[in-house]
């Protein structure tokens, strides 16, 4: 049986006690998936794995706080299940957890650039072996995986998920730790060099929100103080240094809390790459806390905790 | 008044409004096209793709200064400063449907009891400049509200892509103005070769959804909140949507003080953020997603038209459905509405 039916059935099983299981479905598109909220079985036979089920959707398990629901992750995905266990903002109890051995997901951007013609014109795809076969405005074009993959594939050491009642697939071999190289470039700029680089990226940002709310530690959602009015502690004025504020606010609520599932970038409509200072704070909290969010159950984030003394926090010898 | 001009003059054309308007056009930067404000040396950016953002800041920029107010010490009275904007504005190469959005603005700002001077000064004075789509996005269905992909409605100037050029076709007498520039030249024949693209860009798009009855029914599904916990279970709550919309026109006030100096500001608000509807009680009358976006579909396919004369509010850009972080379709909502049986 394929790695989809071996799903279905692991959710056939389940599905009675549950409010709902969270999957993907075909989306508007032949380019897209979409979250899937399968209630009957008929909604099951909906149900799509693959390079294009993108979505993180732990994001929305906070959403069912009391409920007993189902979830379909990807190894990166149950990075963000086992961060919202070990900081309890979920009980374990309350989620089955259909854990996939994933083989990666495109980057949506990536597949744009790659492509002839706008993906928006999108005929057909097909998925097959080590890549794909996309039609666009009558021209098909062949794109392989490794070269339309999500940049966190292209790093990931947990493609299977590290906490699950049900894994299907075959599972992987982890690759060894390892860097991106267009983070490693854009550290190498000068302080004047990323200045410049965020005051014109900023300058796209509108402020939306997507990034949050796409977060699945982002759990403030209502209440983020980016949006409060008293205090008024953010200008809703959207320049580039309001918006760039949000920003650092966002990702300091993350420090240690990360698990660098990338939905924030992805989610972002313009296209602004949250990534580098999500990857830039998680290399800070590596170093200073030998921390890394959601690697493993009963971890107690740092920024959560206290120690009077620090290790590797210099505190009085200087 | 029919024209033509070539790509390089459209540049051009930019580059010498720039002296006395501000200008307005998309420009790709960081992998996406947005529309900037233009300098001489950018580069224009009509065909990679649509901006991903609307070309609605036009009229109805994300930050409008409503006033400022400057202290001077305890004794003196606080002066206050209006601040209605100045200067002209021209967008270049807006979308027929981005144009067409501020028409869903105008009997909301513009009506008998309230006239909005920051809106209408802004509309007054800005010419919009848009660029026939040649060929449908999975996303777009403007064919279906009420338009199309060569609708003249809204814009001041329509170009068509011809060649190595475009077509230029005055909608209103302020883009009259504009064609009589020396940039532009004689048409020719091209104008046939114009009107056979855009009839085949229509005819490419197909037989549009038909909206009619939609209003009646998403209104008898007002109280059925499991329908709408149903459509929203995927949606993240965020204002992609609505920030990206083209007619969506709701905003918030906020004063920034500045230490003596204060400022207030009018800035993009959207249904689908708790805030909007917070009153000061504390009371929410739309406390769940499933409220919110029960109110911003309502509102374009319900309630907007039921006011003014059955006209959708929405331009089926399909902004909010590409750019959706969840890829929320709006259309299989309406749809799942209009189909609804008990």
């Amino acid at each position: 049986m394929s790695q989809l039916d071996d799903l279905k059935t692991a959710i056939k099983s389940r599905l009675g006690e549950l409010e709902c299981v969270i999957g993907w479905e075909q989306g508007y598109d032949p380019l897209h998936a979409t979250p899937l909220f399968i209630r009957s079985e008929a909604d099951l036979d909906r149900l799509i794995i693959g390079p294009l089920a993108v979505h993180n959707l732990a994001t929305y398990l906070t959403g069912y706080k009391g409920k007993k629901v189902g979830v379909v992750v990807k190894g990166c995905d149950s990075k963000s299940v086992v961060q919202l266990l070990n900081e309890k903002l979920i009980n374990r109890d309350d989620v089955v957890i259909f854990g996939l051995c994933c083989d990666g997901v495109v980057s949506q951007r990536k597949i744009r650039a790659a492509l002839p013609a706008d993906p928006g014109f999108v005929e057909s795809v097909e998925i097959g072996g080590d890549g794909m076969t996309v039609t666009v405005a009558g021209q098909a074009a062949t794109l392989k995986f490794a070269d339309v993959q999500a940049d966190k594939c292209r790093i990931c050491t947990t493609p299977d998920a590290i906490v699950s009642d049900v894994l299907v697939g075959t599972a992987h071999t982890p690759a060894p730790a390892a860097s991106l190289a267009c983070q490693d470039e854009f550290e190498a700029k000068s302080d004047a060099e990323k200045l410049e680089f965020w005051q014109e990226t900023m300058s796209r940002c509108i402020r939306c929100y997507a990034c949050r709310n796409a977060c699945p530690m982002c759990v403030c959602r209502d209440y983020c103080i980016a949006t409060s009015r008293d205090p008024l502690w953010l200008s809703q004025d959207n320049t580039p240094a309001e918006n760039m504020m949000f920003q650092m606010v966002h990702v300091s609520h993350l420090a240690g809390r990360c698990t660098e599932c990338g939905e924030c970038e992805r989610a972002c409509p313009v296209d602004i790459p949250l990534m580098l200072l999500r990857r830039f704070m998680n290399k800070q909290v590596k170093d200073v806390f030998e921390h890394q969010a959601g690697a493993a159950l009963e971890q107690t984030p740092p920024l959560l905790t206290f120690k009077v003394e620090e290790e590797r926090i210099n505190e009085r010898g200087w | 008044m029919e024209r033509f001009i070539t790509k390089e003059n459209l540049t051009r054309l930019a580059e010498e409004l720039v002296a006395t308007c501000r200008v307005l056009a998309p420009v790709a930067g960081g992998g996406s096209v947005t529309f900037r404000r233009f300098q001489p040396g950018m580069t224009i950016d009509l065909h990679t793709r649509m901006a991903a953002v609307s070309p609605k800041a036009a009229t109805f920029p994300q930050t409008e200064t409503l006033l400022v107010v400057k202290r001077e010490g305890e004794e003196k009275k606080p002066e206050l400063i209006e601040t209605l904007p100045q200067g002209k504005s021209v967008v270049i190469g807006c979308r027929p449907c981005g144009a067409r959005g501020k028409l869903i603005f105008d009997p909301v700002y513009e009506t008998e009891k309230i006239k909005d001077p920051y809106y209408l000064q802004r509309r007054q004075n800005t010419v919009f400049i848009s660029l026939a789509c040649d060929r449908p996005e999975t996303t777009c269905f403007c064919h279906s509200v009420g338009s199309g992909p060569a609708d003249p409605d809204g814009s001041d100037v329509l170009l068509t892509l011809v060649g190595e050029g475009y077509v230029a076709r005055s909608v209103t007498p302020a883009g009259e103005e504009i064609l009589k520039l020396a940039l532009f030249t004689d048409a020719g024949d091209k104008g046939k070769e114009a009107d056979a693209k855009n009839a085949k860009a229509r005819e490419m798009m197909g037989e549009g959804h038909d909206y009619a009855g939609a209003p009646a029914k998403l209104l008898a599904r007002f109280d059925d909140m499991d329908f709408w916990q149903a459509q929203s279970a995927k949606c993240i709550s965020c204002g992609a949507c609505t920030y990206m919309c083209p007619t969506c026109y709701c905003f918030n006030i906020t004063d920034d003080d500045l230490g003596l100096n204060s400022r207030r500001i009018r800035t993009w608000d959207n249904c689908m953020s708790h805030t909007f509807t917070l009153e000061g009680s504390g009371h929410n009358p739309r406390s769940t997603k499933a409220h919110r976006l029960k109110n911003r579909v309502g509102h374009k396919f319900s309630y907007y038209p039921d006011l003014h004369k059955g006209v959708i509010a929405c331009c089926g850009c399909g902004r909010c459905i590409k750019q959706c972080p969840a890829g929320i379709d709006i259309r299989q909502i309406v749809k799942a509405a209009q189909e609804y049986s008990e």
